[in-house]
């Protein structure tokens, strides 16, 4: 086990962690202020990732597609706060979830009418290649794309949120919406401008990634799970947490997929290791997420009081 | 008399009448096909309703409730294809195994309260689904498929399609019936008083922490028994059982049937698997259809399937209450 080689799981872990926090944010806002379970958030993502897809084949250009995926599926996540969601915030828990559930089963089934079960998306030629980043260390061209938007979203998201006059009305809004309101802010109105935000969000994670998962039906469900336990964790409406949630769920599932695998190979007979390895590399973070609930009920960064 | 006072009873006549009457009407009709659908709806009302006891009665939403059928479909699945055929072996391991499993994941899970709940059962359910999908000798994700059945006493053979259906039914009718009769019992009330407000139930002396843990792995074992029959009708089982979106749609049979009602867990699970058997005839896009439908049910049917005719029967008091309030703004 080389340094080079903990270096380049470390790049992964901080890949995947990037790329969840960019589904994770749009949530955590969702779920900390409107007190809301989003089931379809990873419907979203979905969305993004066609609307991608097809534009970039329509257009000939990765950019364009995902710029106009970005624009087109902001515009959609307003839409449907705007008609349906809406309605949800003051319902209770089982309510949300059995609408954003049903939500998922339309999304689903209308992405497969409009668009089919799948579209191919490939990296920009330019990026498709491996580069030196270290002597002795080739690294995905593509990966270090991933990395560097979802650092420069991140920032973005911060100085957002941390520094203008929206942001300090979003943090107002997480921390105690009633006051917020009371205060003569326009709750409802800015969720709308949130929640558009949050589908950007989901465009982008999904667009990125697409060439490196699959573009198809349903590829929202496995990853909005990952996304809920990064909020879980982080602290139901933290921004703050959601990123830290996030990079430490992505480094902690890359490490259980390598390090661990190696360290039970090392520790265990083979038979035994091969068949614990996977399961382990799986459960990691779930077992992560566990173990906070229970150390800390109400995540690393609480929000409310 | 109430009105119900005389329905409610007719009613639950006829349905019994009608469930016990099905193999026959479907054989004359020349409709056999349909029997395995109407097993199917049987074996997951036994699963909704041991959901609805852990929601509507318990006041716990677990989002991870796919996990004990799971449980309960892998031990029946792996018995048989090592050669344990004897449904009463099934049973005593599916309950024990399902207690050991329900009790420790709602002991750590009992922790926590509200979405957190919803979350950390999702998380362990996500870890029971990924622990089958990685147990490579009983078919890993490809899942596994068993040729037996499960022996009952006086030679009833479950791989004969009517029989199955009568020996389902008749679990769901104990299910019911001790349902009934724990909704009424003094541990029943106490529940419902956790339900209702734990600190004052606290207050008065309930263990709430015991009484929530109990109800969990009671209605865990229920649902693995759910698991145990469906190994038993489609001969197979998959990681698939145990996915969140299982979990998901147990949890949607249960609102669209009637939170905390007795039949709630029955009348949802008809309703889900036969909109979708209808729509599947007609349609390759029936999950749109089915969506807009259950859209519709949380839009305009606050209280489910169940609570219908309630709020029907509730309907001219309203319209009065509207008058009277039209009237008082002018």
């Amino acid at each position: 086990m080389s340094g080079l080689f903990l270096i380049e799981q470390a790049l992964n872990g901080l890949q995947l962690g990037l790329m969840l926090f960019l589904l994770a944010a749009g949530l955590t806002l969702v779920f900390g202020v409107m007190d809301m379970i989003n089931l379809a958030h990873g419907s979203l993502y979905m969305v993004g990732a066609f609307l991608a897809a097809w534009l970039a084949a329509a257009s000939g250009s990765f950019l364009v597609g995902v710029l106009g995926a970005v624009v087109l599926t902001a515009l959609f996540g307003m839409l449907l706060e705007a008609s349906l969601l809406r309605t949800l915030y003051a319902r209770d828990h089982l309510s949300q979830v059995l609408a954003t559930f049903a939500l998922i089963l339309i999304l689903n089934d209308g992405v497969k009418m409009i668009f089919g079960t799948d579209l191919p998306l490939s990296t920009p030629a330019a990026l498709s290649g491996p580069v030196e980043i270290l002597p002795g260390l080739m690294y995905s061209a593509w990966r270090l794309v991933l990395i560097g938007v979802g650092l420069a979203v991140a920032l973005l998201l911060y100085l957002l949120v941390q520094k203008t006059r929206v942001g300090a009305l979003v943090r107002a809004g997480a921390s105690n919406r009633e006051m917020t309101t009371a205060m003569g802010v326009d709750v409802g109105q800015l969720f709308t401008l949130v929640f558009g935000l949050g589908a950007a969000l989901c465009a982008i994670a999904g667009s990125l990634l697409a060439p490196l998962l699959a573009v198809q039906v349903g590829m929202g469900e496995n990853i909005l799970i990952l996304a809920f336990v990064v909020v879980v964790i982080g602290g139901i409406g933290s921004i703050r947490g959601a990123l830290v949630g996030a990079l430490l769920v992505g480094v902690v599932d890359t490490l259980g997929r390598t390090l661990l695998q190696q360290l039970l190979r090392d520790l265990l007979p083979l038979q035994w290791a091969s068949a614990a390895g996977p399961a382990l590399a799986s459960i990691s973070v779930y077992i992560l997420m566990a173990v906070m609930l229970v150390l800390r009920p109400r995540g690393l960064f609480p929000v409310h009081a | 008399m109430r009105p119900q006072r005389i329905v409610a009873p007719v009613a639950l006549v006829l349905v019994v009448v009608l469930a016990l009457a099905l193999p026959w009407g479907l054989q004359l009709a020349g409709a056999d096909f349909y029997l395995s659908v109407a097993s199917r709806i049987v074996v997951y009302a036994i699963a909704a309703t041991s959901l609805n006891l852990l929601i509507g009665y318990g006041g716990m939403i677990s989002l991870g409730h796919a996990a004990f059928f799971g449980v309960g479909a892998y031990s029946t699945a792996i018995l048989l294809s090592e050669g344990v055929q004897s449904a009463g072996l099934h049973l005593l391991v599916v309950v024990v195994v399902t207690a050991l499993v329900a009790g420790a994941i709602g002991a750590i899970s009992l922790r926590t309260r509200g979405v957190y709940f919803i979350m950390i059962t999702l998380a362990f359910a996500q870890m029971l689904f990924y622990l089958a999908n990685s147990i490579k000798g009983y078919g890993g994700d490809e899942g596994l498929t068993v040729r037996t059945r499960s022996l009952l006493p006086f030679d009833l053979n479950l791989q004969h399609a009517p029989t199955f259906y009568f020996v389902a039914l008749t679990v769901l009718a104990l299910e019911l019936v001790f349902l009934q009769r724990f909704v009424h019992s003094r541990f029943g009330r106490a529940v419902q008083a956790v339900r209702d407000d734990e600190v004052r139930a606290e207050a008065l002396g309930l263990p709430t922490y015991a009484c929530k843990l109990v109800v969990f792995v009671v209605a865990g074992i229920l649902c693995a028994i759910a698991g145990g029959l469906s190994v038993n009708l489609q001969g197979y089982v998959s990681p698939n059982v145990l996915h969140w979106t299982q979990s998901g749609t147990l949890m949607v049979m249960v609102i669209l049937g009637g939170v905390g009602r007795v039949w709630g867990g029955v009348l949802g699970a008809a309703a889900l698997l036969l909109l979708q058997e209808v729509l599947a005839a007609r349609t390759p896009y029936w999950e749109f259809w089915t969506g807009w439908a259950l859209l519709a049910v949380v839009l305009f049917a606050r209280h489910g399937l169940a609570g219908v005719p309630g709020s029907l029967a509730g309907m001219p008091a309203l319209l009065a209450q509207w008058k009277k309030r039209l009237g008082a703004q002018r």
